[in-house]
């Protein structure tokens, strides 16, 4: 859209964040060498190599399960109220380095700035200082009297949130007085390294959180390691698959959340500018990278023009580029394997009939880029209904009554997530019931908070994170 | 656009015969979800506006300015000194624009034409028994054409609120089309009318959309958050929901509204918010005096001080600007 009034670039500064050429590992309180090789990061908005990070080998792996394993004895008896201070420690820390570790994760990741300053870290901290509150109440959590941490905590995380979901998996397990080794993406380690550094500024006992940087086989190693007690993932459905045959016939504890593919369902006597604003963050907030976005627009058939108008309006206006920059909506695509995914499935979308729409937007020449792309006219048969895209790509799919809503809702292998948009009370409460997915929004999507439990139905995992529920993850 | 409304084209004789039909078709219209519609304004507002942006935000701002007088106690002498600051808002700086307008009451409207002149600077007369609008409708009518009649290029109309919220839209749909008729001069010639919804007293969003459809229908060039008399007066969620009211009745009848938030915008911080909002949300059509106003006094000086540390680099004290 022309306009005289031309936001002039508003860059965050980067000077904030000290990033080293090289980054080892984290291991008993302390960064070394691996054994391994080493790999790059890069700025997915750029191709710029932000540093070389060490490859855990199994050697590496087993090491930091040692250290978990010995820092265990004493974190598991320290009472509470002790590792709580710990807990809070580490959240106001975060809190105090918020900007810094905004600016990393935007130039990791490719997330837009106001994203990672003003949900990411935010939401990071909050999830700390919840958990810390529960680690001198877990006997009042309902999971018994006198319940047990399980041990050291394996966890592998994914790289669309890296610190959130750091974050998820590392504030229960140290509330519950577990230890862990945590395994971040291998296109996304620099946030969970900085993370690191804030644990020994925090004087957590060193072994309490380990960190190995690696890509799918210092992954398995860690899943894989006999003395790990309990596993959790977050990421594809397909490695989760693989995760839970290699756990299988072992005493480890796993929870595991997957991928999505949610309906959004927008109904006739829905107040139509805030849906659209829902459907817009549904599927364009982190460039889609959420593996709970609406990525399925179910709108009934008396509206569907208005609606998609002012979709199309309102799509026009999202802003994509430099992701430090203040005023971006929309970053980059945060590797060049991810976004050959998302446009192999474009194009499949548009060869099986589907009307693909994008506005008319510039995009950088270099770095990862993927414009917000809507496809109407898709049907329950088109595999951009069916797959996870994981990217900027919305479908838009028609329904008449409430039961066809349901049931295409529900017309999926996944189930983690739903939206659904109505004036009407009741209606939300009879579509929350039917819904077959972990977490349904109502006239809002994609909100988060650390009192609220997540998690999957059918493919899309099971356990839950979050909230007391998360607690009995790490709990026996 | 192919839209499920109940209207066709831009005739709304249908909707308007009757209170149960204009009340169906009000009451038709999409529904706002306060959470969601506050979000969204939060979210404009985090916008980042700099440099060569913010230099033309301010000026575009000072255009759009109502200045605005409305006290018991304005006397020839203050608004005299108020249309002189509405020509030259900063003396010191002869590129600084003018602004749009002086809000004054309608006897003051001859002291403010003596000064302006041909200034192009207009004047804006609050009638309709401003600010509670409750009188009978032979007053309201004769107090607009007193202002008419003396020269005010602008009318600000205050609704009834109490109809309103009776729910007798009729009534106030009819009180609008008349006080428009009232603004008619002669050889063709109309004052334009804005419409005062008073959004601090109809309280739900729900209201003013239905409010600003109500206006829109009856006739309205402007509409318009508030008197400035009630608390909270203008706030952007509420100018989000007129904005797209104005936007949405563009679509369907072709007929473009101005909309002026008015009362409780102090800073150019916040005025540069509802320049990102009306820039994103009604379009960038709405980007001029002749279709988006701030209805302001003390925001002037802010935005004068702004513009003077834009372009000398240092920041500047309130004794460096004219009170008014």
């Amino acid at each position: 859209m022309s306009t005289p009034f031309d936001y002039a670039p508003a860059p965050e500064s980067r000077s904030i964040v000290d990033i080293k050429p090289s980054y080892g590992l984290f291991i008993n309180g302390e960064f070394v060498d691996g054994h391994g090789k080493s790999f790059k990061t890069i700025s997915p908005a750029t191709e710029e190599v932000l540093a070389e990070v060490a490859e855990a080998d199994e050697a590496d792996v087993d090491a930091a399960v040692k250290a978990a394993r010995k820092a265990f004895r004493a974190w598991s008896r320290m009472p509470g109220r002790e590792r709580a201070k710990y807990l809070y420690r580490i959240a106001r820390i975060i809190q105090e380095r918020s900007r810094e570790l905004a600016v990393l994760e935007s130039l990791d990741n490719g997330k837009p700035i106001k994203e990672s300053r003003d949900v990411d870290v935010p939401t990071v901290a909050a999830h700390f200082f919840y958990y810390a509150g529960w680690a001198d109440k877990l006997e009042h959590a309902g999971f018994g009297s006198n319940p047990q941490p399980l041990g050291v905590a394996g966890q592998v995380i994914p790289w669309n949130f890296p610190l959130l979901m750091l974050a998820w998996k590392i504030a229960p397990a140290l509330a519950c007085g577990n230890t862990v080794v945590l395994k971040p993406a291998e296109t996304t380690p620099l946030t969970a390294l900085l993370f690191a550094e804030i644990c020994q500024q925090a004087d957590l006992p060193p072994g309490v959180v380990n960190i190995v940087t690696g890509a799918g086989g210092t992954g398995q190693a860690l899943v894989g390691h006999p003395d790990v007690d309990k596993v959790a993932f977050t990421g594809s459905t397909e490695v989760g698959k693989a995760i839970a045959r290699t756990v299988a016939g072992t005493n480890k504890k796993v929870t595991l959340e997957l991928g999505g593919k949610a309906a959004n369902i927008v109904f006739d006597d829905a107040p139509l500018d805030q849906a659209v604003e829902g459907i817009v963050n549904g599927i364009f907030f982190n460039q889609g990278h959420v593996c709970c976005a609406g990525s399925r627009l179910l709108v009934q058939e008396s509206v569907a023009d208005e609606l998609l108008a002012k979709l199309k309006r309102r799509m026009s206006t999202l802003r994509v580029g430099d992701p430090l920059d203040k005023n971006t909506d929309i970053g980059a695509i945060n590797s060049a394997e991810q976004l050959a995914r998302i446009r192999e499935l474009s194009d499949i979308g548009e060869s099986e009939g589907a009307g693909r729409w994008s506005p008319a937007c510039e995009l950088p020449s270099t770095g990862f880029w993927f414009p917000p792309t809507l496809f109407t006219g898709v049907s329950q048969a088109h595999r951009i209904a069916r797959e996870e895209i994981f990217g900027p790509v919305l479908s838009v799919l028609t329904f008449r009554t409430p039961s066809e809503a349901i049931e295409k809702a529900n017309n999926t292998p996944y189930g983690l997530s739903a939206g659904v948009w109505t004036d009407k009370g009741s209606r939300i409460l009879h579509m929350a019931n039917q819904l077959r997915a972990g977490v349904v929004w109502a006239n809002t999507f994609n909100k988060f908070d650390p009192t609220s439990p997540f998690g999957g139905y059918k493919e899309s995992g099971y356990g839950r994170e979050g909230g007391r529920h998360g607690l009995e993850a790490y709990l026996k | 656009m192919s839209t499920s409304s109940t209207v066709l084209d831009s005739s709304f004789d249908d909707v308007t015969r009757t209170d149960a039909s204009l009340r169906r078709f009000l009451h038709g219209l999409p529904g706002v979800d306060q959470v969601g519609a506050e979000a969204r304004a939060a979210g404009l507002g985090t916008r980042s506006i700099k440099t060569s942006a913010k230099a033309y935000a301010l000026d575009l701002a000072i255009r759009m300015v109502d200045l605005t007088t409305l006290e018991g106690q304005d006397t020839p002498g203050k608004v005299r000194a108020l249309a002189s600051k509405a020509m030259r808002p900063d003396p010191a700086d002869p590129t600084c624009p003018q602004v749009a307008a002086v809000c004054v009451y309608p006897d003051m409207v001859p002291v403010a034409r003596e000064t302006l002149g041909d200034s192009g600077v207009h004047i804006a007369a609050v009638a309709t028994a401003f600010p509670s609008g409750r009188a009978a409708m032979d007053i309201k009518l004769a107090d607009t054409k007193d202002a008419v009649d003396a020269g005010a290029h602008e009318i600000d109309m205050v609704i009834d609120r109490g109809a309103f919220l009776a729910g007798h839209y009729l009534q106030v749909f009819e009180e609008i089309a008349q006080v428009r008729e009232a603004c008619r001069r002669e050889k063709g010639e109309s004052a334009h009318l804005k419409v005062i919804f008073e959004t601090g007293e109809l309280q739900t969003y729900d209201n003013v959309r239905r409010a600003s459809w109500l206006a829109m229908m009856a006739g309205a060039h402007f509409i318009k958050t508030s008197t400035g008399k009630v608390q909270p007066a203008a706030t952007l969620p509420v100018t989000l929901v007129m904005l797209e009211a104005v936007r949405d009745f563009r679509e369907q009848t072709g007929t473009m509204i101005g909309v002026k938030p008015a009362g409780g915008i102090r800073t150019s911080k916040d005025a540069i918010k509802y320049l990102v909002m009306v820039n994103e949300v009604a379009g960038p059509d709405w980007l001029d005096p002749d279709w988006f106003r701030f209805g302001a006094s003390t925001l002037l000086n802010d935005l004068l001080m702004q513009r003077t540390k834009m372009t000398t680099g240092r920041y500047s004290g309130p004794d460096y600007f004219t009170l008014d």
